[in-house]
Protein backbone atom coordinates (compact mmCIF):
# COMPACT_ATOMS: atom_id res chain seq x y z
CA UNK A 1 0.00 0.00 0.00
CA UNK A 2 1.39 3.17 -0.89
CA UNK A 3 1.97 5.96 1.68
CA UNK A 4 -0.60 9.03 1.34
CA UNK A 5 0.83 11.98 3.41
CA UNK A 6 -1.36 13.35 5.52
CA UNK A 7 -0.39 17.28 5.53
CA UNK A 8 -0.39 17.16 1.62
CA UNK A 9 -3.09 17.70 -0.50
CA UNK A 10 -4.02 16.16 -3.97
CA UNK A 11 -5.80 15.98 -7.22
CA UNK A 12 -7.57 13.04 -9.08
CA UNK A 13 -4.61 13.18 -11.29
CA UNK A 14 -2.73 11.65 -8.87
CA UNK A 15 -0.69 14.67 -7.76
CA UNK A 16 0.62 16.37 -4.80
CA UNK A 17 0.63 19.71 -3.81
CA UNK A 18 2.36 20.73 -0.57
CA UNK A 19 1.30 23.13 1.66
CA UNK A 20 2.34 26.55 0.53
CA UNK A 21 5.60 28.01 2.62
CA UNK A 22 5.22 31.32 2.00
CA UNK A 23 1.71 31.49 1.41
CA UNK A 24 1.94 31.72 -2.18
CA UNK A 25 4.71 29.25 -3.96
CA UNK A 26 2.95 25.52 -4.16
CA UNK A 27 5.34 22.55 -5.22
CA UNK A 28 3.71 19.90 -6.97
CA UNK A 29 4.61 16.31 -7.14
CA UNK A 30 2.98 13.01 -8.59
CA UNK A 31 1.90 10.42 -5.70
CA UNK A 32 3.45 7.38 -4.81
CA UNK A 33 0.29 5.67 -6.03
CA UNK A 34 0.50 7.03 -9.24
CA UNK A 35 4.61 6.43 -9.23
CA UNK A 36 4.33 2.83 -8.50
CA UNK A 37 1.09 2.38 -11.37
CA UNK A 38 3.32 3.95 -13.90
CA UNK A 39 6.92 1.71 -12.93
CA UNK A 40 10.05 3.27 -13.60
CA UNK A 41 10.14 6.19 -14.86
CA UNK A 42 12.84 7.16 -17.45
CA UNK A 43 12.03 10.70 -18.93
CA UNK A 44 10.16 13.80 -17.67
CA UNK A 45 9.28 16.56 -19.54
CA UNK A 46 8.55 19.51 -17.24
CA UNK A 47 6.66 23.39 -18.23
CA UNK A 48 9.23 26.32 -18.25
CA UNK A 49 9.50 28.82 -15.87
CA UNK A 50 7.71 31.67 -16.20
CA UNK A 51 4.82 29.50 -18.00
CA UNK A 52 1.60 30.36 -17.00
CA UNK A 53 -0.45 27.86 -16.02
CA UNK A 54 -4.52 26.91 -15.45
CA UNK A 55 -5.42 24.32 -13.31
CA UNK A 56 -6.64 21.27 -14.64
CA UNK A 57 -4.36 21.75 -18.24
CA UNK A 58 -1.57 19.07 -19.18
CA UNK A 59 1.55 21.10 -18.73
CA UNK A 60 4.14 18.48 -19.20
CA UNK A 61 4.61 13.92 -19.22
CA UNK A 62 5.98 11.64 -17.47
CA UNK A 63 7.50 8.41 -19.06
CA UNK A 64 7.90 5.40 -17.84
CA UNK A 65 9.05 1.87 -19.39
CA UNK A 66 5.29 0.73 -19.95
CA UNK A 67 3.10 4.52 -20.65
CA UNK A 68 2.89 7.90 -20.73
CA UNK A 69 1.11 9.73 -18.82
CA UNK A 70 0.09 13.77 -18.64
CA UNK A 71 1.47 16.28 -15.87
CA UNK A 72 -1.14 18.98 -15.05
CA UNK A 73 -1.08 22.15 -13.15
CA UNK A 74 -3.29 21.65 -10.03
CA UNK A 75 -4.09 25.28 -9.58
CA UNK A 76 -3.80 28.55 -12.20
CA UNK A 77 -0.42 30.39 -11.36
CA UNK A 78 2.66 30.95 -12.60
CA UNK A 79 5.41 28.29 -12.80
CA UNK A 80 8.20 29.73 -10.97
CA UNK A 81 11.18 26.92 -10.50
CA UNK A 82 11.24 23.24 -12.34
CA UNK A 83 13.42 20.66 -10.92
CA UNK A 84 16.12 19.95 -12.94
CA UNK A 85 17.40 16.83 -11.28
CA UNK A 86 14.52 14.67 -13.02
CA UNK A 87 16.41 15.52 -16.21
CA UNK A 88 19.52 13.36 -15.19
CA UNK A 89 17.71 11.49 -13.02
CA UNK A 90 14.11 10.93 -13.09
CA UNK A 91 13.67 7.73 -11.21
CA UNK A 92 13.68 10.15 -7.96
CA UNK A 93 10.01 10.25 -8.91
CA UNK A 94 9.84 6.58 -8.09
CA UNK A 95 11.91 6.47 -4.98
CA UNK A 96 11.18 9.81 -3.36
CA UNK A 97 8.13 10.74 -4.90
CA UNK A 98 6.88 13.37 -1.95
CA UNK A 99 10.43 14.53 -1.65
CA UNK A 100 13.49 15.05 -4.38
CA UNK A 101 11.09 13.51 -7.08
CA UNK A 102 8.98 16.91 -6.85
CA UNK A 103 8.20 18.47 -10.23
CA UNK A 104 7.99 21.98 -10.12
CA UNK A 105 6.54 25.10 -8.10
CA UNK A 106 4.16 27.33 -8.83
CA UNK A 107 3.20 30.54 -7.65
CA UNK A 108 -0.63 30.53 -6.86
CA UNK A 109 -2.98 33.07 -8.51
CA UNK A 110 -6.56 32.54 -7.62
CA UNK A 111 -7.83 30.18 -5.40
CA UNK A 112 -7.11 26.18 -5.12
CA UNK A 113 -10.35 25.25 -3.97
CA UNK A 114 -10.94 21.98 -5.77
CA UNK A 115 -7.61 19.74 -3.54
CA UNK A 116 -8.76 17.01 -2.45
CA UNK A 117 -7.27 16.10 1.30
CA UNK A 118 -5.42 12.93 2.54
CA UNK A 119 -8.85 11.42 3.57
CA UNK A 120 -10.31 12.42 0.17
CA UNK A 121 -7.45 10.99 -2.29
CA UNK A 122 -7.58 8.08 0.10
CA UNK A 123 -10.88 7.09 -0.73
CA UNK A 124 -10.32 7.83 -4.31
CA UNK A 125 -7.11 5.33 -5.04
CA UNK A 126 -9.16 2.47 -2.67
CA UNK A 127 -12.09 2.49 -5.20
CA UNK A 128 -9.35 2.01 -8.01
CA UNK A 129 -8.05 -0.93 -6.02
CA UNK B 1 -12.34 -11.45 -13.63
CA UNK B 2 -8.73 -12.26 -14.65
CA UNK B 3 -7.86 -16.21 -14.50
CA UNK B 4 -4.68 -16.62 -11.78
CA UNK B 5 -1.87 -19.72 -13.21
CA UNK B 6 -0.89 -21.89 -10.79
CA UNK B 7 2.08 -19.27 -9.64
CA UNK B 8 -0.31 -17.27 -8.11
CA UNK B 9 0.47 -17.57 -4.70
CA UNK B 10 4.24 -17.39 -5.00
CA UNK B 11 3.93 -13.94 -7.19
CA UNK B 12 1.80 -12.43 -4.39
CA UNK B 13 4.32 -13.90 -1.58
CA UNK B 14 7.18 -11.83 -3.99
CA UNK B 15 5.13 -8.83 -3.86
CA UNK B 16 4.62 -8.80 -7.56
CA UNK B 17 2.72 -6.06 -9.65
CA UNK B 18 -0.06 -7.90 -11.31
CA UNK B 19 -1.85 -7.44 -14.28
CA UNK B 20 -4.63 -8.72 -16.62
CA UNK B 21 -2.83 -9.85 -19.79
CA UNK B 22 -4.71 -11.77 -22.33
CA UNK B 23 -7.57 -12.41 -19.31
CA UNK B 24 -4.66 -14.00 -17.25
CA UNK B 25 -3.66 -12.51 -14.02
CA UNK B 26 -0.29 -12.17 -14.27
CA UNK B 27 2.70 -10.86 -12.80
CA UNK B 28 4.05 -7.61 -14.30
CA UNK B 29 7.03 -7.15 -12.48
CA UNK B 30 8.72 -7.78 -8.99
CA UNK B 31 10.51 -4.90 -8.13
CA UNK B 32 12.65 -3.04 -10.87
CA UNK B 33 11.63 -3.70 -14.19
CA UNK B 34 15.05 -2.84 -15.67
CA UNK B 35 16.80 -5.14 -13.09
CA UNK B 36 14.90 -7.89 -14.24
CA UNK B 37 16.13 -6.75 -17.88
CA UNK B 38 19.44 -6.58 -17.25
CA UNK B 39 19.10 -9.70 -15.43
CA UNK B 40 18.46 -11.56 -18.61
CA UNK B 41 21.06 -10.38 -19.97
CA UNK B 42 23.20 -10.37 -17.84
CA UNK B 43 22.64 -13.55 -15.75
CA UNK B 44 19.49 -15.06 -15.72
CA UNK B 45 15.65 -14.23 -15.27
CA UNK B 46 12.78 -16.74 -13.87
CA UNK B 47 9.60 -16.64 -15.82
CA UNK B 48 6.19 -17.91 -15.34
CA UNK B 49 4.39 -18.18 -18.77
CA UNK B 50 1.17 -20.49 -17.74
CA UNK B 51 -1.10 -18.21 -19.68
CA UNK B 52 0.28 -20.21 -22.84
CA UNK B 53 -1.64 -22.79 -24.40
CA UNK B 54 -0.67 -26.14 -25.25
CA UNK B 55 -2.44 -28.45 -27.85
CA UNK B 56 -1.99 -31.97 -28.51
CA UNK B 57 -2.09 -32.72 -32.22
CA UNK B 58 -1.07 -36.83 -32.59
CA UNK B 59 -2.51 -39.75 -34.59
CA UNK B 60 -1.48 -41.47 -37.48
CA UNK B 61 -2.24 -38.70 -39.39
CA UNK B 62 -0.83 -35.84 -37.20
CA UNK B 63 2.23 -34.68 -39.38
CA UNK B 64 0.15 -34.15 -42.44
CA UNK B 65 -2.88 -32.67 -40.31
CA UNK B 66 -0.75 -29.80 -38.81
CA UNK B 67 0.86 -29.57 -42.86
CA UNK B 68 -2.26 -28.93 -44.10
CA UNK B 69 -3.35 -26.67 -40.92
CA UNK B 70 -0.25 -24.83 -40.93
CA UNK B 71 1.91 -22.54 -43.11
CA UNK B 72 4.94 -24.56 -42.12
CA UNK B 73 6.48 -28.24 -42.92
CA UNK B 74 5.86 -30.08 -39.70
CA UNK B 75 5.84 -33.53 -41.38
CA UNK B 76 9.65 -32.55 -41.48
CA UNK B 77 10.06 -31.93 -38.34
CA UNK B 78 12.14 -34.32 -36.26
CA UNK B 79 10.95 -36.23 -33.15
CA UNK B 80 12.76 -33.87 -30.42
CA UNK B 81 12.77 -30.82 -32.53
CA UNK B 82 10.48 -27.49 -32.68
CA UNK B 83 9.62 -25.12 -35.16
CA UNK B 84 8.56 -21.53 -35.06
CA UNK B 85 5.45 -21.57 -37.35
CA UNK B 86 2.18 -19.43 -37.65
CA UNK B 87 -1.52 -20.61 -38.37
CA UNK B 88 -3.40 -18.17 -41.30
CA UNK B 89 -6.69 -17.26 -42.51
CA UNK B 90 -7.90 -18.09 -45.86
CA UNK B 91 -6.71 -14.87 -46.63
CA UNK B 92 -3.67 -15.40 -45.44
CA UNK B 93 -3.82 -13.30 -42.60
CA UNK B 94 -1.92 -14.43 -38.89
CA UNK B 95 -4.37 -15.86 -36.40
CA UNK B 96 -1.45 -16.89 -34.24
CA UNK B 97 2.35 -17.60 -34.19
CA UNK B 98 3.09 -20.44 -32.80
CA UNK B 99 5.97 -22.97 -31.43
CA UNK B 100 5.57 -26.72 -32.56
CA UNK B 101 7.25 -29.53 -30.91
CA UNK B 102 7.18 -32.93 -32.60
CA UNK B 103 7.26 -35.03 -29.45
CA UNK B 104 6.92 -38.30 -30.76
CA UNK B 105 6.25 -39.22 -34.77
CA UNK B 106 2.89 -39.23 -34.16
CA UNK B 107 2.49 -36.67 -31.29
CA UNK B 108 3.01 -32.50 -31.44
CA UNK B 109 2.38 -30.25 -29.34
CA UNK B 110 1.50 -26.98 -30.49
CA UNK B 111 2.32 -24.15 -28.38
CA UNK B 112 0.00 -20.90 -29.09
CA UNK B 113 -0.70 -17.80 -27.64
CA UNK B 114 -2.45 -16.53 -24.25
CA UNK B 115 -5.11 -14.54 -26.18
CA UNK B 116 -5.40 -16.81 -28.63
CA UNK B 117 -5.27 -20.39 -27.93
CA UNK B 118 -9.21 -21.61 -27.61
CA UNK B 119 -9.60 -20.07 -31.04
CA UNK B 120 -6.12 -21.84 -32.48
CA UNK B 121 -7.71 -25.17 -30.93
CA UNK B 122 -11.11 -24.46 -32.73
CA UNK B 123 -9.28 -24.01 -35.95
CA UNK B 124 -6.98 -26.81 -35.42
CA UNK B 125 -9.80 -29.30 -34.12
CA UNK B 126 -11.85 -27.93 -37.78
CA UNK B 127 -8.80 -28.51 -40.24
CA UNK B 128 -8.07 -31.84 -38.84
CA UNK B 129 -11.45 -33.47 -39.37
CA UNK B 130 -10.27 -34.90 -42.35
CA UNK B 131 -7.58 -36.66 -41.30
CA UNK B 132 -6.53 -39.27 -38.46
CA UNK B 133 -5.42 -37.39 -36.10
CA UNK B 134 -6.94 -36.36 -32.74
CA UNK B 135 -6.69 -32.66 -31.46
CA UNK B 136 -6.46 -31.80 -27.70
CA UNK B 137 -6.44 -28.48 -25.63
CA UNK B 138 -4.40 -29.56 -22.98
CA UNK B 139 -3.53 -25.77 -21.57
CA UNK B 140 -5.35 -26.33 -18.10
CA UNK B 141 -3.33 -29.45 -17.27
CA UNK B 142 0.09 -27.05 -18.50
CA UNK B 143 2.51 -24.75 -16.13
CA UNK B 144 4.96 -23.50 -18.22
CA UNK B 145 8.11 -21.97 -16.63
CA UNK B 146 11.43 -20.00 -18.45
CA UNK B 147 14.56 -19.76 -17.18
CA UNK B 148 16.52 -17.39 -19.31
CA UNK B 149 19.59 -15.89 -19.68
CA UNK B 150 23.52 -16.79 -19.93
CA UNK B 151 23.76 -18.33 -16.45
CA UNK B 152 20.25 -20.59 -17.53
CA UNK B 153 22.20 -24.08 -18.22
CA UNK B 154 24.51 -23.61 -14.81
CA UNK B 155 21.44 -23.05 -13.07
CA UNK B 156 19.48 -25.82 -14.76
CA UNK B 157 22.30 -28.29 -15.01
CA UNK B 158 22.16 -28.55 -10.96
CA UNK B 159 18.42 -29.98 -10.84
CA UNK B 160 18.68 -32.35 -13.91
CA UNK B 161 20.38 -35.01 -15.37
CA UNK B 162 19.72 -34.31 -18.51
CA UNK B 163 22.06 -33.63 -21.59
CA UNK B 164 21.65 -30.28 -21.72
CA UNK B 165 24.67 -28.92 -23.92
CA UNK B 166 23.42 -31.76 -26.33
CA UNK B 167 20.15 -30.10 -26.28
CA UNK B 168 20.10 -27.55 -29.06
CA UNK B 169 18.31 -24.57 -29.87
CA UNK B 170 14.65 -25.23 -30.84
CA UNK B 171 14.69 -29.23 -29.59
CA UNK B 172 12.87 -30.28 -26.24
CA UNK B 173 13.87 -33.20 -24.50
CA UNK B 174 11.36 -35.10 -21.82
CA UNK B 175 13.30 -34.99 -18.56
CA UNK B 176 13.06 -35.12 -14.62
CA UNK B 177 13.71 -31.45 -13.10
CA UNK B 178 14.10 -31.07 -9.12
CA UNK B 179 12.18 -34.77 -9.17
CA UNK B 180 8.84 -33.77 -11.40
CA UNK B 181 8.50 -34.44 -15.32
CA UNK B 182 9.62 -32.21 -17.66
CA UNK B 183 9.60 -31.05 -20.98
CA UNK B 184 12.68 -29.18 -21.50
CA UNK B 185 12.85 -26.85 -24.52
CA UNK B 186 15.75 -24.54 -25.41
CA UNK B 187 13.43 -21.89 -26.34
CA UNK B 188 12.55 -18.55 -25.18
CA UNK B 189 11.54 -15.04 -26.31
CA UNK B 190 14.14 -12.62 -24.64
CA UNK B 191 17.24 -13.21 -27.23
CA UNK B 192 18.89 -15.10 -24.82
CA UNK B 193 20.05 -18.82 -24.21
CA UNK B 194 17.37 -20.45 -22.54
CA UNK B 195 14.83 -22.98 -21.81
CA UNK B 196 10.90 -23.72 -21.13
CA UNK B 197 10.11 -26.00 -18.94
CA UNK B 198 6.81 -27.52 -19.15
CA UNK B 199 5.53 -29.57 -16.20
CA UNK B 200 1.93 -30.54 -14.69
CA UNK B 201 -0.24 -27.43 -13.34
CA UNK B 202 0.43 -28.92 -9.82
CA UNK B 203 4.31 -29.34 -10.43
CA UNK B 204 4.76 -25.37 -11.06
CA UNK B 205 5.49 -24.39 -7.24
CA UNK B 206 8.10 -26.80 -6.13
CA UNK B 207 9.96 -26.61 -9.64
CA UNK B 208 9.78 -22.88 -9.19
CA UNK B 209 10.97 -22.91 -5.80
CA UNK B 210 13.81 -25.45 -6.40
CA UNK B 211 15.14 -22.82 -9.61
CA UNK B 212 14.77 -20.09 -7.72
CA UNK B 213 17.28 -21.95 -5.05
CA UNK B 214 19.32 -23.32 -7.23
CA UNK B 215 19.33 -19.79 -9.42
CA UNK B 216 20.27 -18.16 -6.38
CA UNK B 217 24.06 -18.21 -6.78
CA UNK B 218 23.73 -16.96 -10.36
CA UNK B 219 21.90 -14.07 -9.81
CA UNK B 220 18.52 -15.18 -10.92
CA UNK B 221 15.56 -12.82 -10.56
CA UNK B 222 12.17 -13.84 -11.15
CA UNK B 223 11.36 -11.61 -14.13
CA UNK B 224 7.95 -10.18 -14.92
CA UNK B 225 6.03 -9.57 -18.41
CA UNK B 226 7.32 -5.85 -18.28
CA UNK B 227 10.87 -7.33 -18.85
CA UNK B 228 10.12 -9.69 -21.50
CA UNK B 229 8.36 -7.31 -23.68
CA UNK B 230 11.57 -4.93 -23.48
CA UNK B 231 13.55 -8.03 -23.96
CA UNK B 232 11.55 -9.27 -26.91
CA UNK B 233 11.43 -6.04 -28.36
CA UNK B 234 15.67 -5.73 -28.15
CA UNK B 235 15.68 -8.71 -30.00
CA UNK B 236 12.93 -7.96 -32.46
CA UNK B 237 10.25 -10.54 -32.17
CA UNK B 238 7.04 -10.16 -32.85
CA UNK B 239 4.25 -10.04 -30.34
CA UNK B 240 0.69 -11.27 -31.33
CA UNK B 241 -1.79 -7.84 -31.33
CA UNK B 242 1.28 -6.10 -32.01
CA UNK B 243 3.15 -6.76 -34.72
CA UNK B 244 1.20 -9.53 -36.09
CA UNK B 245 -2.62 -9.50 -36.87
CA UNK B 246 -4.94 -11.75 -39.23
CA UNK B 247 -4.86 -7.74 -41.41
CA UNK B 248 -0.88 -8.88 -42.12
CA UNK B 249 0.48 -11.41 -43.93
CA UNK B 250 3.87 -13.29 -42.70
CA UNK B 251 5.58 -11.33 -45.49
CA UNK B 252 4.83 -7.91 -44.18
CA UNK B 253 6.02 -8.58 -40.68
CA UNK B 254 9.41 -9.84 -42.54
CA UNK B 255 8.20 -13.54 -41.63
CA UNK B 256 7.98 -14.73 -45.26
CA UNK B 257 10.67 -17.68 -44.69
CA UNK B 258 8.21 -19.30 -42.37
CA UNK B 259 6.02 -20.30 -45.35
CA UNK B 260 7.04 -23.28 -46.74
CA UNK B 261 5.67 -23.51 -50.22
CA UNK B 262 7.79 -26.42 -51.04
CA UNK B 263 5.84 -28.97 -48.44
CA UNK B 264 3.93 -31.22 -50.44
CA UNK B 265 -0.47 -30.48 -50.36
CA UNK B 266 -2.29 -27.93 -49.90
CA UNK B 267 -2.54 -26.12 -46.86
CA UNK B 268 -5.27 -23.17 -45.25
CA UNK B 269 -4.12 -20.02 -47.28
CA UNK B 270 -1.74 -21.49 -49.81
CA UNK B 271 -3.36 -19.50 -52.40
CA UNK B 272 -3.77 -16.38 -51.12
CA UNK B 273 0.21 -16.21 -49.44
CA UNK B 274 1.54 -17.26 -53.29
CA UNK B 275 -0.82 -14.37 -54.88
CA UNK B 276 1.57 -12.45 -52.74
CA UNK B 277 4.79 -14.08 -52.12
CA UNK B 278 6.02 -11.69 -55.05
CA UNK B 279 4.33 -8.80 -54.92
CA UNK B 280 6.25 -6.46 -52.37
CA UNK B 281 4.33 -5.55 -49.17
CA UNK B 282 2.94 -1.60 -49.12
CA UNK B 283 4.25 -2.04 -45.69
CA UNK B 284 6.96 -3.41 -44.04
CA UNK B 285 7.83 -3.87 -40.44
CA UNK B 286 11.43 -1.88 -39.31
CA UNK B 287 13.06 -1.15 -36.25
CA UNK B 288 13.00 2.47 -35.08
CA UNK B 289 15.41 3.85 -32.75
CA UNK B 290 14.79 7.53 -31.31
CA UNK B 291 17.05 10.06 -31.46
CA UNK B 292 15.66 12.24 -28.47
CA UNK B 293 14.42 10.99 -24.73
CA UNK B 294 10.34 10.43 -25.46
CA UNK B 295 9.30 6.93 -26.77
CA UNK B 296 7.37 5.89 -29.82
CA UNK B 297 4.67 3.92 -28.56
CA UNK B 298 2.29 1.36 -29.78
CA UNK B 299 -0.34 3.12 -32.40
CA UNK B 300 1.53 6.39 -32.77
CA UNK B 301 1.92 7.51 -36.01
CA UNK B 302 5.46 7.51 -38.47
CA UNK B 303 5.71 10.65 -40.68
CA UNK B 304 7.92 12.11 -42.85
CA UNK B 305 10.05 14.59 -40.93
CA UNK B 306 9.51 18.24 -41.30
CA UNK B 307 6.65 17.36 -43.93
CA UNK B 308 4.38 15.08 -41.59
CA UNK B 309 2.76 12.87 -44.17
CA UNK B 310 1.91 9.35 -42.07
CA UNK B 311 3.44 6.89 -43.62
CA UNK B 312 3.80 4.15 -41.23
CA UNK B 313 2.06 3.03 -38.26
CA UNK B 314 4.38 2.38 -34.73
CA UNK B 315 3.22 -1.58 -33.43
CA UNK B 316 5.75 -1.68 -30.15
CA UNK B 317 7.95 1.00 -28.60
CA UNK B 318 9.62 1.27 -25.08
CA UNK B 319 13.02 2.25 -23.92
CA UNK B 320 15.86 -0.07 -24.43
CA UNK B 321 18.22 -0.48 -21.58
CA UNK B 322 20.71 -2.11 -23.84
CA UNK B 323 21.03 0.97 -26.03
CA UNK B 324 20.18 3.20 -23.72
CA UNK B 325 17.33 5.27 -26.27
CA UNK B 326 13.65 4.52 -26.78
CA UNK B 327 13.57 2.05 -29.73
CA UNK B 328 10.41 0.92 -31.77
CA UNK B 329 8.92 -1.61 -34.53
CA UNK B 330 6.37 -0.33 -37.12
CA UNK B 331 4.67 -1.06 -39.98
CA UNK B 332 6.16 1.81 -42.75
CA UNK B 333 5.81 2.41 -46.35
CA UNK B 334 8.06 0.16 -48.11
CA UNK B 335 11.18 1.58 -49.50
CA UNK B 336 11.14 4.65 -46.10
CA UNK B 337 14.65 4.05 -44.69
CA UNK B 338 15.42 7.55 -43.84
CA UNK B 339 13.87 10.88 -42.85
CA UNK B 340 11.47 9.44 -40.12
CA UNK B 341 9.54 10.99 -37.56
CA UNK B 342 7.19 10.11 -34.68
CA UNK B 343 4.11 11.71 -33.81
CA UNK B 344 4.75 11.72 -30.28
CA UNK B 345 1.65 13.54 -28.64
CA UNK B 346 1.46 15.71 -31.56
CA UNK B 347 5.67 16.86 -31.59
CA UNK B 348 7.44 15.04 -34.11
CA UNK B 349 10.61 13.21 -33.07
CA UNK B 350 13.11 12.02 -35.16
CA UNK B 351 13.65 8.77 -35.62
CA UNK B 352 16.40 6.68 -37.38
CA UNK B 353 15.25 3.38 -39.16
CA UNK B 354 17.60 0.09 -38.58
CA UNK B 355 17.36 -3.14 -39.33
CA UNK B 356 15.72 -5.71 -36.62
CA UNK B 357 16.84 -7.02 -34.14
CA UNK B 358 18.40 -4.21 -32.21
CA UNK B 359 20.21 -6.51 -29.85
CA UNK B 360 21.66 -10.16 -30.83
CA UNK B 361 23.86 -11.59 -27.94
CA UNK B 362 27.49 -12.56 -28.48
CA UNK B 363 27.80 -16.55 -29.24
Amino acid sequence: MSSIPEDLQYTKEHEWVSGAEDGITLTVGITAHAADALGEVVYVKLPEVGEAVTAGTPIGEVESTKSVSDVFAPVGGEVVEVNETLDANPALINSDPYGDGWLFRVRLEGSADDLLSAAEYTALTSGEA
Amino acid sequence: MSRPTPLRGVHESLGATLTDFAGWLMPLRYGSESAEHNAVRQAAGLFDLSHMGEIFVTGAQAAEALDYALVGHLSALEPGRARYTMIVNAEGGVLDDLIVYRLAPEEFMVVANASNYPRVAAELTERAKDFDAAVDDRSERYALVAVQGPRSTEILAALTDADLDGLKYYAGLPATVAGREALIARTGYTGEDGFELFVAAEDAEPLWAALTEAGAPHGLVPAGLSARDTLRLEAGMPLYGNELSADHTPFEAGLGRVVRFDKPGDFVGRAALEARKDVPPARRLVGLVATGRRVPRHGYSVVVAGEGTIVGTVTSGAPSQTLGRPIAMAYVDNGLTSGLAVDIRGTHEPVDVVELPFYRRKK
